[in-house]
């Protein structure tokens, strides 16, 4: 909270951003709570695709709208649904489920707790003194298209391979000849 | 002449002008459509009573729905059963964000304009699939299950359908695909411009295929099919919910039938040998009236194509409709893409 109202006073043209950052942060993190606590597998679904959409609201503030679109293309419109689609298939009862708890959820909250230390240091440490210039413009497609086929052509064209193989993969695996 | 308005007036400008593009062109279409012209089809008359020639019937309907008793199935998860169908209306109002409907009547420009309609229509499927399983009944768990599966298999083609638009206007941004095409000419002949569903119809044909599978209507109502499943998905919706999803679903039709009008008729721009007899250009400003009425006409002609098709078709088998999707239209619309980035290369 006192770093927003800090933040507020350095770019006071940014308050509205910072207050949207605020409220769409507290969804992110609440919804993210109740999707390891809740007791039903399509509540937690629900609550994942919460996550998402907020994080693509994320985006949007920072004046990122192609990388928002494919986030809610791809991480809610097929990813989800398709997690939602699994779910409804094989165990979808409405109520509480037994045995979603076991007793390693200590370990795997301290290992949250600790991927989320290495991660806010490592941002803070990198990133730290960067601001967020003046005059903010949404950012223009074909700018980031240039970049990915120019500055970031070999992870891309790595990633394209990966995904071929993964999907060969999946063929494979569903085929039973 | 030019008014300056602060934000919060211009933003309630555009909602209330947003629910006026969403409310009156589907009460207008199903009426037209779904009540007159599909009576006549069969050879009856259709509503007659309610106004002259049935045109209230809507508002008695409306007003029917709103009457009646709110029911929640007694094992429902109440609150995903209560917040379906706003999932699927919000995807409707996302999705008419991105239309344009005049050179400055438009209500957000966006750069990934095709690109951001085609992610926010993809939001409705989680309310169908939250339908169907909050009601915790099997006919509507499997409907919610079909409509999944139909909208994924369906959305790729119309997906990549809109490639091929893109590709040729060089653009992802409505009012700029627009423009291409009322400044483009067919082989030095700028008279019609370049309505994209002349090089286009291909792309134009799948989009629309797609479109009927996305809007569940007849030949794709698989997953509402009544013989098989009641109705599927909204089984257990009654009253108010019900309403709100038979708004989203003919709403939605209207505004797929404005994105056709948009990528492959020209969009809110008439052809230059119209503009030219008046001596103005393509963009004057008398389009931001007269832009809004081309818009309604060219989306008239648009559903009145869905609406012939839903009447005249018998549904498709679930395996013939999955195959049709995977086998058929997206390999096409994939040597669709490659043609086209050939050609725009070439010339």
């Amino acid at each position: 909270m006192s770093l927003l109202l800090t933040l507020a006073v350095d770019t006071p043209q940014f308050l509205p951003q910072q207050i949207a950052f605020g409220i769409i942060a507290t969804i992110s993190v609440l919804s993210a709570l109740k999707l390891v606590t809740t007791s039903n597998v399509v509540h937690a679904a629900l609550y994942l695709v919460l996550v998402l959409a907020s994080v693509a609201a994320l985006y949007v503030l920072l004046a990122a709208e192609f990388v928002a679109a494919t986030q809610v293309l791809v991480y809610i419109g097929a990813v989800m649904v398709l997690m939602l689609f699994g779910v409804m298939l094989t165990r979808a009862q409405i109520g509480a489920e037994e045995g979603l708890d076991h007793e390693q959820r200590w370990i795997g909250a301290l290992v949250a707790l600790f991927l989320l230390g290495i991660m806010s240091f490592a941002l803070v440490d990198h990133f730290g003194d960067e601001r967020l210039p003046e005059n903010i413009v949404p950012q223009q497609t074909a700018e980031v298209s240039d970049e990915i086929f120019s500055t970031y052509i070999v992870p891309f064209e790595a990633i394209s391979v990966l995904l071929l193989a993964a999907l060969i993969g999946a063929i494979v695996v569903a085929r039973r000849d | 002449m030019s008014v300056e308005l602060a934000y919060w007036q211009s933003t309630s400008i555009r909602l209330v002008f947003a629910l006026v593009a969403v409310l009156i062109p589907a009460g207008g279409a199903v009426y037209l459509y779904l009540f007159k012209m599909m009576s006549f089809m069969q050879s009856r008359l259709g509503p007659m009573e309610a106004g002259p020639y049935g045109s209230m019937q809507l508002l008695a309907e409306v007003g029917k729905w709103l009457q009646k008793e709110d029911i929640f199935p007694r094992k429902a998860d109440k609150l995903v059963f209560a917040l379906a169908p706003y999932v699927v209306l919000l995807s409707t109002f996302l999705l008419v964000l991105v239309v344009p409907f005049g050179p400055d009547a438009y209500f957000v420009d966006l750069d990934v304009g095709v690109f951001f309609a085609l992610a926010v229509s993809s939001v409705s499927v989680l309310g169908i699939l939250m339908a169907g399983w909050g009601s915790a009944n099997k006919y509507s768990l499997l409907g919610g299950l079909r409509a999944a599966g139909q909208l994924i298999a369906y959305e790729l083609p119309m997906v990549l359908a809109v490639v091929g638009v893109v590709i040729q206007a060089g653009t992802l941004s409505m009012q700029g695909i627009v423009s291409a095409q009322a400044e483009g000419e067919i082989f030095g002949f700028g008279g019609l411009g370049n309505p994209f569903i002349i090089t286009q119809f291909v792309g134009f044909a799948i989009f629309m295929i797609a479109v009927q599978a996305e809007l569940s209507m007849t030949p794709f109502d698989m997953p509402i099919a009544e013989s098989e499943l009641v109705t599927g998905y909204l089984t257990e919706y009654s009253g108010m919910r019900f309403l709100l999803f038979f708004i989203g679903e003919f709403a939605t039709a209207n505004i797929f039938a404005f994105f056709a009008s948009v990528l492959f008729l020209g969009g809110w721009t008439v052809p230059p040998f119209i503009t030219d007899i008046f001596g103005i250009e393509y963009d004057d400003a008398i389009f931001n009236v007269l832009g809004p009425i081309v818009m309604l006409t060219k989306m008239l002609l648009v559903t009145f194509l869905v609406y012939w098709a839903r009447f005249s078709y018998p549904r498709f088998r679930e395996d013939q409709l999955q195959r049709f999707a995977w086998k058929i239209l997206i390999p096409i619309s994939l040597v669709n893409i490659f043609v086209t980035g050939v050609l725009k290369v070439v010339f």
